[in-house]
């Protein structure tokens, strides 16, 4: 039986609000400030090592996306690895779930729209404020390069990291679908927020390690690879494929193929058609590093359709009774 | 009601899993009325609600409002019914009149006419002055009030109220009663669904009795009075007298039962009141009358009976098995 009236009514009002909502939001305002706060630690604790350790190199700006300080791991892109889950979280967690506590939802439900429009409207709110805040970001940290650096940003550079910046869009958007799902399982705001965070901290801080052992158990490695010195290409190849399980490991692969043009590969297993021909450590054009970061970020636009028909599906089904 | 109805459930039902919450359910109501669906907390009357919505998947059967099949076509339905849920509510942090727009947008009315509109609708309900106040601050009536107000803005042809008066103060409950019949002169048919019988019996045309799921009872106040009482009128006689007063009390006119329920009270079941007859006859029997009662036919009255009666035929039932 097909239903008449289109899905789309009432989506830009719901859109509308919610994004006034997070943009007026308490939240919003501790994001602005994270925001601020990593820009200027990243940029100065980068600074100093650029100035030092590059003479040249065509790609000085995206230096700043990947270098760390001196001493430390802190980049900017291991900082948004794991920022990024944090602020789409704190985006979507109640996303649903608030709407029955008020008691709105059944008096939202009862004007002319389909449940459709609410979910995607919160959807499409949260992902663009997500988007403002790293927009903001970017720029933040594209300017002060400029204004330290004192070089004017190639083409090819600005191409690169607005490339980044989608990415990092589509890894806080599969994020946002995670939160929203839950929001929409888990009537108690607390509940969804702390089963979240434990997914974000198993698949970021676990789920490498476990990937690891579960690798060597699958595809126990070759001794006669350790006796020549190195690990055994099966099960390499194995702990890549559990590893890209977790949205930040593909998160990395792919801003790492767009930040480092040097990049030849994402995973560690040797495929000799990307080296032919090659000078090794010489920079890939732009096209190849997109194709490089290709599979990983549509595995995490993958990612963000099969959360978000998920929370749909279940969604639909639900009872509007509290 | 030589009008088509405006809804017009036939078999309507609707189950989760095993467990049937509504179960063939037939009713109509007509252009203008106010109807009431009473019962029980659990009697299925939210969920059938929230079917005639489209809310809420249908098990079984057809439900038409306004000539739309919720089911296939819930937005013309939701357009054109407005719906009060039981303990309505806003968003906190914005105030009465941004609540409203958002409904106001949400329903697709033109831009130029949102303002107007949400302020004719908030003065209908005596919200005016409060118009730009957050709704944190608002009591239970008021936010009850604000959910009438969006009825009022969207210009619905059915208002379904859900639980509109429970929580409130009488006060509270008395002006909100008041706005619903406001409601009914503007041409506007009210469902209303409550378990408080007087205010029910106060509002309502006609009402619908659900049980367990069934309408058990249909029809006016009236009707279900001679339904279930079997007359319009119980007159109570507590009197002593040397002779019987039975046969005194079943001459009077208009009286067609007289029950002993104790050793000197009588339960007179008549047509009218016929209390000053019942008097007579007590004094005419050299009686003291002690006491002289009517239960007027009130729906309390009606229900408990209805269920008293319903009790006792199970009781009757069980001790045949």
């Amino acid at each position: 039986m097909r239903r008449e009236g289109s899905p789309w009514q009432g989506l830009g009002t719901v859109f509308t609000k919610e994004l006034a909502d997070h943009l007026s939001s308490v939240r919003m305002l501790v994001l602005e400030l994270l925001i601020f706060v990593i820009a200027g630690v990243v940029v100065y604790l980068a600074i100093d090592n650029i100035r030092e350790t590059t003479a040249e190199d065509p790609f000085v700006l995206l230096k700043l996306f990947t270098s760390g300080g001196a001493s430390s791991v802190l980049s900017l892109l291991f900082i948004l690895g794991f920022v990024v889950p944090l602020m789409a979280i704190a985006l979507g967690f109640d996303a649903i779930n608030s709407e029955h506590n008020r008691r709105t939802m059944s008096r939202i439900l009862s004007q002319p729209i389909y449940r459709d429009a609410l979910l995607a409207g919160k959807f499409l709110a949260g992902l663009a404020t997500l988007a403002v805040c790293l927009l903001c970001l970017w720029l933040l940290v594209v300017g002060q390069g400029i204004i330290l650096l004192g070089v004017p940003p190639s083409g090819e550079e600005v191409g690169r990291s607005l490339a980044f910046l989608l990415i990092t869009l589509a890894y806080a958007g599969t994020w946002l679908a995670l939160a929203i799902l839950l929001s929409i399982v888990s009537r108690s705001a607390a509940t969804a927020v702390l089963v979240a965070l434990g997914i974000w901290l198993f698949l970021t801080l676990l789920w490498p390690i476990l990937a690891h052992g579960l690798a060597t158990i699958v595809s126990p490695p070759d001794p006669r690879y350790a006796l020549i010195g190195s690990a055994d290409p099966a099960t390499v190849g194995w702990e890549q494929m559990l590893r890209s399980i977790s949205p930040n490991e593909l998160f990395n692969g792919a801003a790492i193929s767009l930040l480092a043009p040097e990049t030849r590969q994402v995973s560690q297993i040797l495929d000799l058609n990307q080296w032919r021909g090659a000078v090794l450590g010489a920079p890939l054009p732009f096209s190849e590093s997109l194709a490089i970061a290709g599979p990983q970020a549509v595995a995490l636009i993958a990612g963000v359709i099969v959360l978000f028909v998920a929370g749909y599906v279940v969604f639909q089904r639900q009872e509007v009774r509290a | 009601m030589n009008a088509p109805p405006v809804i017009a459930a036939r078999g309507l039902a609707k189950r989760y899993g095993k467990a049937t919450v509504v179960d063939a359910v037939d009713f109509d109501v007509a252009k203008g009325e106010i109807f009431g669906l009473l019962g029980p907390n659990g009697a299925g009357k939210t969920t059938t609600i929230l079917m005639m919505l489209g809310l809420t998947e249908v098990s079984a059967g057809t439900i038409s409002v306004l000539d739309h099949d919720p089911v296939r076509d819930p937005l013309a339905v939701k357009r054109r019914v407005g719906y009060l849920p039981d303990q309505v509510g806003f968003y906190d942090n914005l105030t009465a009149f941004d609540n409203l727009m958002y409904s106001a947008r949400l329903m697709g009315i033109a831009s130029r006419e949102r303002a107007p509109r949400i302020k004719e609708a908030l003065a209908r309900v005596r919200l005016a002055d409060v118009a730009e106040k957050r709704v944190a601050t608002f009591s239970r009536g008021m936010r009850q009030r604000l959910g009438l107000a969006e009825i009022v803005m969207k210009r619905a042809e059915i208002a379904i109220l859900d639980e509109p008066t429970s929580g409130l103060d009488p006060q509270a409950t008395v002006e909100f009663l008041d706005m619903i019949e406001e409601l009914k002169r503007a041409g506007v048919t009210v469902l209303l669904s409550s378990h408080l019988l007087d205010q029910v019996q106060r509002v309502c045309d006609r009402v619908a009795l659900f049980q367990r799921g069934r309408i058990v009872l249909i029809g006016t106040v009236a009707e279900l009075a001679r339904q279930v009482l079997g007359a319009g009128f119980v007159v109570e006689v507590e009197a002593d007298a040397a002779s019987d007063l039975d046969a005194r009390f079943g001459a009077i006119a208009g009286v067609s039962s007289v029950e002993r329920v104790g050793a000197d009270r009588y339960r007179l079941t008549a047509d009218r009141d016929v209390r000053p007859e019942a008097a007579r006859a007590v004094v005419a029997a050299n009686g003291a009358l002690r006491r002289l009662s009517v239960d007027d036919p009130s729906l309390g009255a009606i229900y408990t009976r209805f269920f008293e009666k319903q009790a006792g035929s199970e009781e009757g039932a069980r001790d045949a098995a």
